[in-house]
Order: structure tokens, then sequence, then C-alpha cells
């Protein structure tokens, strides 16, 4: 059974429509991550099942129970805010146990909660002071501590990451990804970085415009990518896009370069007309200039990133990235082909922008 | 403010700059004290050296004469018992008009701060026009409405109007002061299971502190110096201080008192005086936090 449904949401504020029909359907114990540029709709989405904001239409079934009509307090699930939001004027031990105070939990039932999850994090030493008194990185621990001590069986998170610096960012996103295998509660995650949405989640909702357009298991959003959109967002450096047509052979054609697509498995059947061919950088292989099944190229610059390089070539009126080694970089000539492993490139309709 | 002058005339040098805003600061005070020393100083007169008419003379023979008149036996009208019996008036008048103005004030500030659309703004403007329109435009409505209610000329009746009157002028401070409060810590209490009255009380008011002592000292004294709505409103026997005060210094029976009325006004302003000294740096801080903010 499902932990979470999400059927039909929608939300407009005036004019503007913020999501346009949300369908989820979430999995007890999974970690989700839904990603999006700012101003998809994310965060909005979050609220939504939150109960903080009420949607327009559609329902929110947690547990088996319709909870769209109810408080956020009576949907048994908690939160961690993109501010931490805590409350200023009360200790971090109060911080915690404000919300059992309030639901008539038991005295002795409060004080060991509050110590099982401060020992959990680790916050013991701290639980006597106020939030003025602690930086970013214990603040966020406290959140997430306060979200966590009621036990509710759904924990949702909004962009809780990104007030920490680089190092502390990915210190707690390990942290986090241990405390969901050890707790095993449903957690969503709101975020924009794709790195976080790479490395924590089981799926990934990739969002954009009001709408999920893609709900899948983190790799094969990178590898398949169900549009256009997902395609671009998901992937440092962006993946390649060559606009071009296909004929009714199979073969994608761009200029007077034709590549069969033979090694491609189409998710249609018999697609025509103007498509767009796009391949990562680590898809593409450097071969001779003139090489069979090849693309005429010529280096514009290369990136050494370290483990690896990038080759930067234009190629067809645009600039396209390669992945390469360090040595095969230093050494890159100016002239060359290009060669796409064309199983794992992506093609999409240029007028649906949908995968083919 | 010392600080940004010397920062932005290094050519004067800082030393300079520093001692010319002390003179400037200086002189200030003065100007603004001089009144206050003549009225101690000719309230310690008794009434032959006023007669000399040197208002700028040092007390000969000071004594308390004219403050102990002022207190208890100088002339209101009919009665001569002095400002005595309106200090317990204004005491009454003043303190629950001032907790409820201002408490209700925070709730409404909050309140208006928290709803988020077209009518909260039309709302505040609406609350704002009242700050705008005088008193006195309003005194004729609020003495129909309240003689309607039976309440015109008693104590709850001038404590209400106090309240009233104050509403709009709390309410915008306060909300001012709210919107600069993230609206998450409001959305995480709601999470935590509390209600908006819960969340205003536990958590909101708590962060409040500056604000409340801003706009308890502003009702304060607008509340403890109000003469008009006192006269009008609290009936004969809860006069306030101000109206026996103006009695007094009106009052055309036999010869004035200058020494006395001075006396009089002093005790009337002591209350006041004592709440600016003993929360002044509260009051400056929390003006600034409001400018900021709002």
């Amino acid at each position: 059974m499902s932990s979470i449904s999400l059927r039909q949401i929608k939300k407009s504020f005036g004019a503007l429509t913020i999501l346009h029909s949300v369908d989820m359907e979430i999995d007890k114990g999974e970690f989700i991550v839904i990603l999006g540029p700012s101003g998809c709709g994310k965060s909005t989405l979050l609220n939504v099942i939150a109960g903080l904001d009420a949607c327009d239409e559609g329902q929110i079934v947690i547990e088996g129970k319709d909870v769209s009509g109810l408080e956020p307090s009576e949907r048994g699930l908690a939160m961690v805010f993109q501010s931490y939001a805590l409350f200023p004027a009360m200790t971090v031990r109060r911080n915690l146990s404000f919300g059992m105070e309030i639901a008539g939990t038991p005295k002795a039932t409060v004080v060991e909660k509050v110590a099982w999850v401060a020992k959990l994090l680790q916050i013991e030493a701290l639980l006597d002071r106020k939030p003025a008194q602690l930086s970013g990185g214990q603040r966020q621990r406290v959140a997430i501590g306060r979200a966590l001590v009621r036990s509710s069986s759904i924990c949702l998170f909004d962009e809780p990451l990104s007030n920490l610096d680089a190092k502390l960012r990915a210190e707690t996103r390990v942290e986090l990804k241990q405390l969901h295998e050890t707790l095993g509660s449903t957690m969503i995650y709101v975020t924009h970085d794709q790195i976080e949405a790479m490395t924590m989640a089981d799926r990934v909702a990739v969002m954009h415009k009001g709408k999920v357009e893609q709900f899948a298991h983190p790799q094969s959003i990178y590898e398949k990518p169900a549009s256009l959109f997902v395609a671009g967002f998901v992937g440092s450096p962006a993946m390649n896009f060559i606009d071009g047509r296909l004929d009714g052979s199979g073969r994608f054609l761009t200029g007077d370069i034709a590549i069969g697509t033979d090694a491609y498995a189409f998710e249609e059947r018999q697609p025509s007309g103007e498509i767009v061919l796009g391949i990562r950088c680590e898809d593409v292989t450097v071969v001779d200039r003139g090489a069979p099944e090849s693309i005429p190229a010529s280096l514009a610059f290369t990136e050494l990133l370290g483990a690896d390089a990038l080759g930067w070539f234009d190629c067809l009126g645009k600039r396209l990235s390669v992945r390469l080694g360090i040595k095969a970089a230093r050494s890159m000539r100016k002239e060359v082909g290009l060669r796409f492993d064309m199983s794992k490139a992506s093609l999409f309709s240029r007028a649906s922008e949908r995968r083919l | 403010m010392t600080s940004v002058v010397a920062r932005r005339q290094p050519a004067f040098g800082p030393r300079a700059a520093r001692i010319g805003l002390y003179v400037f600061l200086a002189v200030s005070a003065i100007f603004f004290l001089l009144p206050l020393l003549l009225v101690i100083m000719n309230s310690l007169k008794p009434m032959e050296e006023i007669r000399q008419g040197n208002l700028l003379a040092l007390p000969i023979n000071p004594n308390f004469d004219a403050w102990v008149s002022a207190w208890q036996s100088a002339c209101t009208g009919l009665d001569c018992a002095g400002v005595r019996p309106g200090l317990w008036n204004s005491i009454k008048i003043t303190i629950p008009s001032v907790v409820i103005s201002t408490l209700a004030g925070a709730l409404n500030g909050y309140a208006l701060g928290q709803w988020k659309s077209r009518h909260a703004n039309m709302i505040m403007l609406l609350v704002t026009v009242g700050l705008f329109i005088p008193y006195q435009a309003m005194l004729y409505p609020t003495v129909k409405i309240l003689s309607n209610v039976g309440l015109f000329r008693t104590y709850a009746g001038i404590v209400f109007v106090h309240v009233i009157y104050g509403l709009p002028y709390t309410t915008l401070l306060f909300r001012n002061f709210y919107v600069g409060i993230p609206d998450e810590i409001s959305r995480a209490a709601r999470m935590e299971g509390a209600r908006f009255l819960r969340t205003f009380w536990s958590i909101i008011l708590p962060i409040s502190t500056n604000i409340l002592v801003v706009v308890a000292i502003l009702q304060f004294t607008g509340i403890w110096n109000d003469y008009l709505l006192g006269l009008i409103f609290a009936g004969n026997d809860n006069l306030p201080m101000t109206v026996q005060l103006t009695n007094i210094v009106g009052n055309s029976r036999g010869a004035a008192n200058p020494n006395v009325n001075m006396a009089a006004a002093l005790i009337t302003a002591i209350p006041t005086l004592v709440v600016y000294f003993l929360s002044g740096r509260y009051f400056v801080r929390g003006i600034a936090a409001g400018a900021v903010k709002g």
C-alpha cells in the first residue's frame, strides 16, 4: 500500500496556476526528492501535502485516509523548513518538546523522546541554549530533531540544506540518508540541487511549470530523461542537443549528415518529423576526421577538472561538450570527428518535447 | 551616530567632529531642558519671590510649600483638595487602557500580518485612516454611541474610549513589526499543532518585547497626558489628574499662584518621566526596529 498518494492536485494563486494536476504515488519508507528550478511549484506542492496551503482541487491520501481537509498537525507528518524556523524565545529543549506539549503527551514520554532525538542527532550539549546561540549547522540539526521527535512516519523537507556551506551540506546529506535508513520513515525532500537529488533519492520527481515531468529512479532520470526539460535540467554539464529530423528509414538527418538510429530503443513505433537528439558528454567519442558514422568537429577549448576533462567542440553550428581523459585532452588535435553512442542517446519530438 | 559622523568627515579629524557633536548635543539638551528647569525653580519659590517678577532668578528660600499645596489643598473649582484625588483616577484609567490597547493591538497586528490577501491590505488601510482623523471629529458620534449603551461618563466608558482610539496606532506599529518576522515560524508552529492564539501567545509574544515596551510607553504617555477624553467621557467621579491640573491653573477664584500651578504640573508629569527614564533604552531600540522594518 502506498504511504502517500496525490490525486490530481491543482493549485492557483489568483490567475497564476502553480500546480496543474499533480499525481504521485509514494511507497512507505521511500526517500522522494522533488527537483526543479525555482518557481516550478515544488515548494507549493510540499506545502499542499503538509496542509499549510489548501489545494483547489484534488485529493491527498495518507496511509489510506483522505486528509485533504485536515489541519497539518492532524495529518501525522513533520516538516523541516528552509530557514529552520526554530522558535526564537524557546530553548532547544522546548523547541523539541513544544509539539508534544500541545498534543498533551505525558511528561515522562516527552523527556524520553527529547533525550532519544538529542542523542540521535548529537545535540545533547545544546539543549539549554536558545536558537540565537547556535551555529547554522546546529540549528539545522535542531530543526531536523524537531521534525523527528514526534516520530511521525512521514517527514517533509523544504530545501533544508540550502543555507549551509558546501562542506557542511555534503556531510549533512550523508547523515540524512543514513537517518532515513535507520528510521525507515517516508521522506519527501524538495530541492533545486541535482546532486542532492541524485545521491539521496530512491525516486526523483522532476517538476517544471507546475507539472511532474518525470517520476523515476535517479539513474533512469539521468539516462532516459522523459522530456527535453528533464534532459536539460539534470546533469552537469547539460546534455548536448542537436536539432534535426527523422526520415522514413529511421535515420537522423542534420545538415548533410545522416546518423543511423538502429541502436536506439524507440518508445514509439515509427516516429518521424522534426526531432531533437540529446547526447551526454560521456557518450561521445573523439575519432579521426572522416571516420565512418562520425560528424566533423573542431576543438574550441578544453577544461581540466582534475579527475577528467571536458572538451568543447564546435560542431553543426553548436558547441558540444565531450568528456575526455586528462591525457587525451592535453594532446587533442583541432580538427576531429565525433561519434555518438546512439544506444545511450535520447531522442525527443520537437513538437511535444517528449521522449520518442 | 557618532561613528557615522566621524567616518564621513575624516578631513576634519575624528576628534574635532566628535567635539562638535557633543557641543551640539549639549546645546540641544539645554534648549529642551531649560523650560523644565524654570518650572522646577519657580515651583520651589514662595509667593513673595514670584511677585518680584524675575522668572529666571534662583529661589532664595527654596521650599516645598507650593508642592504641598498643589498636592492636597489647591482649589479645583469648588473642591480644594489639590491634584491628589486625580492621581488614583489617572492610574486606574491608564493601566487597563494601556494593557488592553497594547495587547489587542498586538493580536490585531499579528492577525493582519498573517492574513495574506487583498482584503487584509484594505482593512489595514482603513485602520490607518483612523490615525488621520482627529479625535475632535469623532467626539460627537462617540458620545452618542456611548450614551446609547449607557457607558457615557462611566469608568468603563473612558477605558473603552482610550482602547478604541489607541487601536489604530497600536495595530499599525505591531503589524509593521510582525511583517518582519519570517512566516515560516508561524508555519512551523502550525505543523507542531499550535492554533492561532497558541502561536501568538507562546511564540510570537515572547519575541515582541521591544515593540511591546515601545507601544506601551507611547500609549502610557498618550493616555496619561490626555485631557480632552478624560474631561468628556470619564464622569465627575473619575476625572484624571490632567483635568484637575487644568482646573487649578484655570481657577479664577482668588489670586493666581504660579508656583502652585507649576508644582501641580510637575506632580502630574512625574509618572511619564519615570516611565521614560526606566525604559529609555528599549524605547530607542524599538523605534529603530520599527523604523527599519516598517
